[in-house]
C-alpha cells in the first residue's frame, strides 16, 4: 500500500487487511507497554491546513505508539498563511525527510495532488479533504461495527448484510462519503437520512437508499445509526429553518432511541452537539459507540501507518516467509 | 551435480512426532515438572507446534500448561527490507511475570525472529526465564542465540530452503524437506 487517499478506490481485500492489522494493533493497546518499536526512525508529518484536534491527536498517538517521530505542521501561523503554495510546503517536507504525510486540507483532492505530483516520495494519508473523503474515519467506523457484531471473532470478516443509516448533513460530509463507499465495498447496505437541502444534488450513482424521515429509517430497523455533526457554522446558510426544527425532525431523541431494535448501535464521529443531532441519553447509552470509535481510530491509524511505512517501498506483496 | 531444483524429505511425520515427544520430556525434565511453564508459539507453525507440545506435556505430567501465540512482526529489524508483512494475532494466555516462557518455532535460522520475540516479550512482562524449543535448527546464525530444545539439527546451505509442513496448517501430512534451488546444487552441505 503506497497511499491512503480515499475509500472509493480501496478494494475489499485491502480494506479487510487494514481492519485486521488494526485488530492486532488494538491488542497491543491493552498492554502495559503500549509502544511498539516498529517505525523507529521514520518521520510522520501531520500537515493540517484545517483545524482539527481529534483527528490530529489520533494520528499523533498512532505514530508515537509505533515509535515514529511526529512533526505537527498547522497551517495557521505558518508560512502557509504567508502565501506559500502546497508545492513549496511539500518540497520543504521532502527536504526534511518526511516518510509519511498526513494531510487535512480544505480543498477536495489536495491529498491526491500531493501523492501524484512527484513533489514528495512520502506516503500520503488523507485526513479529510474538503467535501471529498475522510478514509480513516470510515475505516474506524467499519472497525467499530465489525467489533460490535463479531467481537473477538472479527478478523477476516466483512460487513455483509449489515444495515447502516447515516443521518444528517450528507451534503458537506466527507465522513458520509467515505462511509458510503467503504460500507458498500464491505457488503453493507447504506441508507442516507437527511433533509433534502442537506443531500448532494445528484447521488443517483451512489450505492445507497435515500430517506427523508428519520422515524421511517428507525422503523426499518438499522443495525447502526450514524449521526453526523450539524456544523453550526452552516446555520446561517438556511439549509433548515432552525436548530430546534432540525433537532425535532432529524435529532436522535430518547423516544427514537427507544424505538431502535435491540442490538443496534448509535455512532457519531464527534465532536457531538448534544441536544442538537444527538440527545445526551443517546450519547451516553450503552448503544453508543462514540468512545469505542475514538479508540478504534488510534488502532486503525496505526494499521494504516504500519502498512504504508513498515515494508519495502514496492507494490509487490510477500507471500512466503524466508528468514527466520 | 544437478542444476535443476530438487526437494528431499528429511523428516517424516513419525520423526516429527518422536522429536516433539522427546522435546516435551526435555522441557519437563529441565523445568523439574510442569509448574510455571507457559508455551508461546511464533506464528504460524510455531503456534501449531506449541499446541502439540502442550498436549504432550499434559499427557505426560497430567497438568494443562498455558499455551499461546507471540507475534514478532512488529519487532523485526528487517521490515524495511521486505514488502509489508501482515502481522498475526498475539495471544498471551496468562501473565508471564515470574514464569518460565518456552518460545516455540519451527525453523531456527538467522536467529533474528527470536531476537524480535525477546523484545516482544519484554513489552509484555518479565519472565523468570525464557527457553527456546525448535523443530529444525538449520544453522547460519547471525546473532548469539542458541536453542535449548532441538528436534533435529539440519546442516543446510544458505541458498537452500527448509520447508516445514504441519497437517493443521498445511492440510498435508507432516514433513520437513530441503529444497535446493536450480543451479545451486553444488553448494549443498557447505
Amino acid at each position: 500500500m503506497r497511499h491512503v487517499l480515499d475509500t472509493r478506490t480501496l478494494g475489499r481485500e485491502d480494506a479487510i487487511r487494514i481492519l485486521d492489522v488494526a485488530e492486532d494493533m488494538a491488542d497491543t493497546q491493552s498492554r502495559e507497554v503500549k509502544k511498539l518499536p516498529t517505525l523507529r526512525g521514520k518521520t510522520v508529518v501531520n500537515l493540517f491546513f484545517e483545524d482539527s484536534t481529534r483527528t490530529r491527536i489520533s494520528f499523533e498517538a498512532a505514530a508515537k505508539r509505533l515509535s515514529a517521530d511526529v512533526i505537527n505542521f498547522a497551517a495557521k501561523g505558518s508560512s502557509v498563511s504567508k502565501g506559500e503554495s502546497l508545492q513549496d510546503t511539500a518540497q520543504t517536507l521532502q527536504a526534511m525527510g518526511a516518510d509519511a504525510v498526513v494531510i487535512r486540507h480544505g480543498a477536495s483532492g489536495a491529498p491526491r495532488t500531493l501523492a501524484t505530483s512527484g513533489w514528495i516520495d512520502a506516503g500520503v494519508v488523507n485526513a479529510g479533504d474538503g467535501t471529498h473523503e475522510h478514509p480513516t474515519q470510515a475505516l474506524l467506523d467499519a472497525f467499530t461495527m465489525r467489533k460490535r457484531r463479531y467481537g473477538a471473532d472479527s478478523r477476516g470478516r466483512d460487513l455483509a448484510g449489515f444495515r447502516v443509516a447515516i443521518v444528517g448533513d450528507i451534503l458537506h460530509s466527507r465522513v458520509a462519503r467515505s462511509n458510503v463507499w467503504l460500507l458498500h465495498t464491505l457488503g453493507a447496505e447504506v441508507t442516507l437520512v437527511a433533509p433534502p437541502t442537506l443531500l448532494p444534488q445528484d447521488i443517483s450513482l451512489w450505492p445507497v437508499t435515500v430517506r427523508y424521515d428519520l422515524d421511517e429509517a428507525i422503523a426499518a430497523g438499522p443495525d447502526a445509526l450514524m449521526m453526523l455533526r450539524i456544523q453550526l457554522e452552516r446555520m446561517n446558510a438556511a439549509y433548515f429553518p432552525s436548530e430546534r426544527e432540525y433537532s425535532r425532525r432529524w435529532g436522535l431523541d430518547p423516544v427514537r432511541l427507544a424505538a431502535l431494535p435491540a442490538g443496534s448501535i448509535v455512532m457519531h464521529p464527534g465532536p457531538m452537539n448534544r441536544g442538537l443531532e444527538i440527545s445526551a441519553e443517546a450519547a451516553d447509552s450503552p448503544r453508543s459507540t462514540v468512545l469505542e470509535q475514538v479508540k478504534a481510530g488510534v488502532s486503525v491509524r496505526m494499521a494504516v501507518l504500519y502498512l504504508l511505512l513498515a515494508g519495502e517501498r514496492t507494490n509487490a506483496e510477500r507471500t512466503t516467509e524466508e528468514e527466520r | 551435480m544437478s542444476t535443476r531444483a530438487t526437494e528431499r524429505t528429511v523428516l517424516q511425520d513419525a520423526d516429527i512426532a518422536r522429536a516433539l515427544t522427546r522435546i516435551a520430556h526435555e522441557i519437563l525434565e529441565s523445568n523439574k515438572g510442569p509448574d510455571g511453564l507457559i508455551l508461546l508459539g511464533i506464528p504460524t507453525r510455531g503456534v501449531t507446534l506449541a499446541r502439540r507440545l502442550a498436549a504432550l506435556i499434559e499427557r505426560f505430567a497430567g497438568v494443562a500448561v498455558p499455551v499461546g501465540a507471540l507475534d514478532v512482526t512488529m519487532y523485526r529489524d528487517d521490515l524495511a527490507k521486505h514488502p509489508t508483512r501482515t502481522p498475526h494475532p498475539t495471544d498471551i494466555p496468562a501473565p508471564i511475570d515470574g514464569k518460565v516462557v518456552v518460545l516455540v518455532d519451527d525453523v531456527l535460522f538467522s536467529g533474528r525472529s527470536i531476537r524480535a520475540a525477546l523484545d516482544a516479550l519484554q513489552d509484555i512482562g518479565r519472565p523468570a526465564a525464557v527457553r527456546l524449543a525448535i523443530l529444525v535448527d538449520r544453522g547460519h546464525r547471525e546473532l548469539p542465540i542458541r536453542p535449548d530444545f532441538v528436534g533435529k539439527n539440519l546442516p543446510s546451505a544458505r541458498s537452500e530452503r527448509v520447508n516445514v509442513r504441519l497437517s493443521e496448517v498445511d492440510g498435508a501430512e507432516d514433513g520437513v524437506s530441503i529444497e535446493t534451488p536450480a543451479g545451486r546444487a553444488e553448494e549443498a552441505g557447505a
